[in-house]
């Protein structure tokens, strides 16, 4: 796969009723001990990948990108799987390796498989065929970024073990299963959820799918989220146990689990007990660090800044895998770039606190671990009288989940349940003695020495094999609604695939939509009506606030409109900047040796800046210096009159002037300065005059009477072949 | 609405058994009655089959979900759903020769149960 090419979503959808998944179960990250990239060493990174898109700062530091030891979850389901598809490509080019799909809403009490392809609301109808799309494409894209893509949906609502069985088939990888989250979040019968969950978890245990829990739920749904840490250890534990007892093996059983609170709170000071007691108990098991969204709002910073001291907490315990929730999710579903920065973020936190626990470790005396003592014996005291009420459904009908009080404090207003209630309450039948399931991965009571095999032979034996032996023997059904469904969806936004036809995209193939942000001065109710007013002068349709932040009550109030354009761009029809046309750095060298070259250089404006100036010039950053250009430095904050002054006195070729400020287009206005005090002086048609900084562009720079300019990524070889080439113009006049 | 008072938290009145465990000895105890609150789900689990756990059985036999749907109905209107849907199907295909599908199609046309029912001696309807 060539990375100029896009996906070919059409091609994917081709032929499916004969795709094969290539393997079963869970890929973790391969660690490297001591990995070294550009003279840095890292303590907890995994093997690089082969592909990927690094840091926006790696471009100082050779372009690496240092992969942490955690696998990286982002959650990508926008209702259109087809579009999901390529968002995923973006994702694990970002650094995901475990890409989680919503079910759409209303799924959980879906009787039966859903089939076809139709449209999801909140998440994806999760249906076989598009399971085999999905996985399909991430064998492509795990093979370009060189690193196994585990795949990963939700076995639970009423149709659990039919869902785990076509997960077995269809080579998914990890899968989210837990009874509770079915009895407390979606009010299914809590004896037809635990007997069901069996039967799913020893299918799992089959296909080696490793299984995260619910028990993060109970944190956003709370009232008080860190009140319910005692039960949520509790939750946890019912869970695993129960996992382990019906044969899911302890490396596939992981917690979700998730600091319960979040700032202004003391987020380390009550996250970090929490966390730390929880790995003590369950150190037989795998975690994966959820990130807290309860209290997400809808700023995507204030989400960002969660996220990285949920990430401290992963690196001062662990994390085997580190979910990402994207900085969006407060406000719509997730967009594509959300995803992309959350996986940014998690990289860079990660490699950023890397080998922490080599320089720090947690006290293990004092507020700390009196917290962690604390909150393990709550726990002990919430199971002590869960059995005592008569064990866990006694427990759930009597409220004792989801209880604002923290464990045995008790304010009775948890989550009840009936034992005898909720959806397919009384469809649990007991089996008889005779009872069979001529099937592999079939859990509990099966008669099969009545047919002649000993108790511990695969009862599928006696159909030859099961669809887990025998592929052949799966029923695979493409569409059964003939209007909603991919091929339909499809034909509206064909045009947009692999096509020179563009429109702006946040999540489906030609949604048009775009966010403008805008910074009003006054008060937040006109600013909202205000931003509205204008999006509707921009023409931007269905525009509607997402966010909005207050600067200062009278002064001014951040407003971001989200709307809808009906922009379509011929990507043949756009005339694109010259790229830059590079001498070679032989070509460079060579005709610098035959015409030394001298430039003055300097930051102009009351700037202090130095450091990119500098990256240019030096020899140690692979500036000009190297190709034997005398460079006269004049430092920060120089004059526009001294810069031209200096160039004559030194009978210098070229000045280089560095404006980083911006403000008022302060920058531009001094390049003009320039262009006019060397005019005056009568050395203009002498002087090169290039100039340079983060927010240059450079067509407007040669607007302003400048040679050239160069904007943010430019090198020092971009600078040395300009010179070069310009004065060998010069000469040449 | 609940009627019942807020519970004060009285957890170091309650904690009195365990401030003197060692944090080992509270780790085996957490599980301990982890293991008491899990073995009635595990055995009841254990005893009893579902409707989503026969259609998975169904599947898994190489029938497509809206076969196994339409069967596992079947199978409880006819009082069988004790004996395994997927049993059921096997049983009809042994008593007929059939192949395991056909002998689904049977049942899934109506046919068939009468003979499943009298090899199992079941005689009850609906």
């Amino acid at each position: 796969m060539n990375k100029n090419q896009k996906l070919d979503v059409l091609e994917i959808l081709k032929d499916l009723d004969k795709y094969e998944p290539r393997r079963r179960g869970w890929s973790w990250r391969e660690p490297v001990e001591n990995l070294e990239m550009a003279g840095n060493v890292y303590k907890d990174a995994s093997k690089p990948l082969k592909n990927s898109t690094p840091l926006p700062a790696a471009k100082y530091f050779g372009n690496i990108d240092p992969q942490p030891i955690q696998v990286i979850t982002s959650e990508i389901a926008s209702g259109r799987f087809e579009d999901d598809i390529r968002r995923m490509r973006m994702a694990a080019w970002h650094g995901a390796d475990h890409l989680m799909v919503i079910r759409t809403a209303g799924q959980s009490h879906f009787d039966g498989l859903i089939e076809g392809t139709p449209q999801g609301v909140g998440g994806v109808p999760i249906t076989r065929k598009q399971v085999r799309a999905q996985r399909k494409a991430l064998d492509i894209i795990e093979d370009e970024v060189g690193r196994p893509i585990n795949y990963h949906s939700y076995v639970s609502g009423v149709a659990g073990p039919d869902i785990a069985v076509m997960f077995a088939e269809e080579g998914v990888n990890g899968a989210h299963q837990d009874p509770q989250y079915n009895v407390l979040y979606r009010n299914i019968n809590m004896v037809r959820s635990f007997v069901d969950a069996a039967e799913s978890k020893k299918i799992m245990a089959w296909a080696d799918i490793l299984q995260i829990d619910g028990a993060h739920n109970a944190n956003a749904t709370a009232m008080v989220a860190w009140k319910v840490m005692p039960e949520l250890m509790v939750q946890h534990a019912i869970n695993s146990l129960f996992s382990e007892k019906v044969g899911i093996k302890k490396d596939n059983i992981a917690l979700s689990t998730v600091p319960p609170t979040a700032a202004p709170a003391p987020d380390l000071k009550i996250n970090l007990p929490y966390a730390k007691a929880l790995r003590d108990f369950f150190s037989d098991y795998k975690m994966r660090a959820q990130m807290n969204t309860k209290y997400m709002e809808s700023s995507t910073r204030e989400a960002t800044v969660t996220h990285v001291l949920n990430m401290m907490i992963s690196k001062l315990t662990s994390a085997d895998i580190q979910s990402t929730i994207t900085p969006d999710e407060g406000r719509n579903v997730p967009w594509h770039m959300y995803n992309v920065e959350a996986c940014d973020t998690a990289k860079q936190a990660l490699i950023g606190m890397d080998g922490l626990l080599e320089m720090v470790e947690l006290k293990d005396e004092g507020y700390l671990p009196e917290k962690v003592r604390e909150l393990k014996e709550r726990s002990i005291l919430f199971f002590e009288e869960l059995l005592a009420s008569g064990g866990y459904f006694q427990a759930v009908e009597d409220g004792f989940f989801i209880d604002s009080g923290i464990y045995p404090e008790r304010n009775y207003d948890g989550i009840s349940r009936k034992i005898n209630g909720g959806i397919g309450a009384n469809t649990v039948y007991e089996r008889d003695e005779d009872y069979l399931a001529p099937v592999t991965a079939h859990f509990g009571y099966n008669n099969v020495q009545q047919y002649g095999l000993k108790a511990d032979d695969c009862p599928s034996i006696l159909i030859n094999g099961s669809t887990f032996e025998d592929r052949s023997k799966i029923q695979y059904i493409d569409e059964l609604d003939e209007e909603d469904n991919v091929n339909v969806r499809l034909e509206t936004t064909k045009k947009y695939l692999n096509s020179n036809i563009i429109k702006p995209e946040v999540e489906w193939a030609g949604d048009g939509v775009l966010v403008v942000d805008v910074t009003l001065p006054t008060s937040t109710r006109y600013a909202e009506a205000a931003a509205l007013e204008i999006a509707k002068h921009m023409n931007l349709l269905d525009a509607e606030v997402i966010h909005k932040e207050v600067l200062q009550d009278a002064e001014a109030t951040r407003i971001q409109v989200k709307g809808r354009v009906d922009i379509e761009i011929d990507l043949t029809k756009l005339t694109l900047p010259k790229e830059p046309d590079l001498l070679s750095d032989s070509e460079i060298r060579d005709y610098i040796n035959e015409h030394p070259m001298t430039i003055i250089a300097g930051t102009v404006g009351e700037d202090e800046h130095s450091v990119g100036l500098r990256e240019i010039i030096d020899i140690k950053h692979g500036g000009i210096e190297k190709y034997g250009i005398n460079c006269i430095y004049l430092g920060t904050s120089v004059p526009i009159t001294k810069l031209v002054d200096a160039a004559i006195e030194a009978n210098a070729d070229a000045i280089l002037m560095s404006t980083i400020i911006s403000h008022d287009d302060v920058h531009y206005k001094n390049m003009k300065k320039t262009h006019e005090y060397a005019v005056e002086k009568g050395v203009r048609d002498k002087l090169i005059i290039v100039a340079g900084g983060t927010q240059v562009t450079p067509e407007i720079a040669e607007k302003n009477g400048v040679d050239s300019g160069f904007g943010r990524g430019t090198k020092g070889y971009h600078v040395a072949s300009f010179l070069v080439k310009k004065r060998k113009e010069m000469n040449e006049n | 609405m609940n009627t019942k008072k807020v519970r004060e938290d009285d957890y170091l009145k309650r904690r009195e058994h365990l401030k003197n465990l060692s944090d080992q000895e509270l780790k085996e105890r957490f599980w301990q009655l982890a293991e008491q609150a899990v073995k009635p789900l595990v055995d009841l689990a254990y005893k009893n089959t579902s409707p989503a756990i026969e259609r998975s059985v169904l599947l898994r036999m190489g029938f497509s979900s809206l076969e196994a749907k339409d069967l596992v109905e079947k199978v409880i209107n006819h009082g069988l759903i004790s004996k395994g849907a997927g049993h059921v199907v096997y049983r009809l295909a042994k008593l007929e020769n059939l192949e395991i599908r056909e002998a689904g199609m049977m049942l899934i046309n109506d046919k068939g149960f009468d003979k499943v029912k009298k090899s199992f001696e079941v005689n009850k309807h609906e």
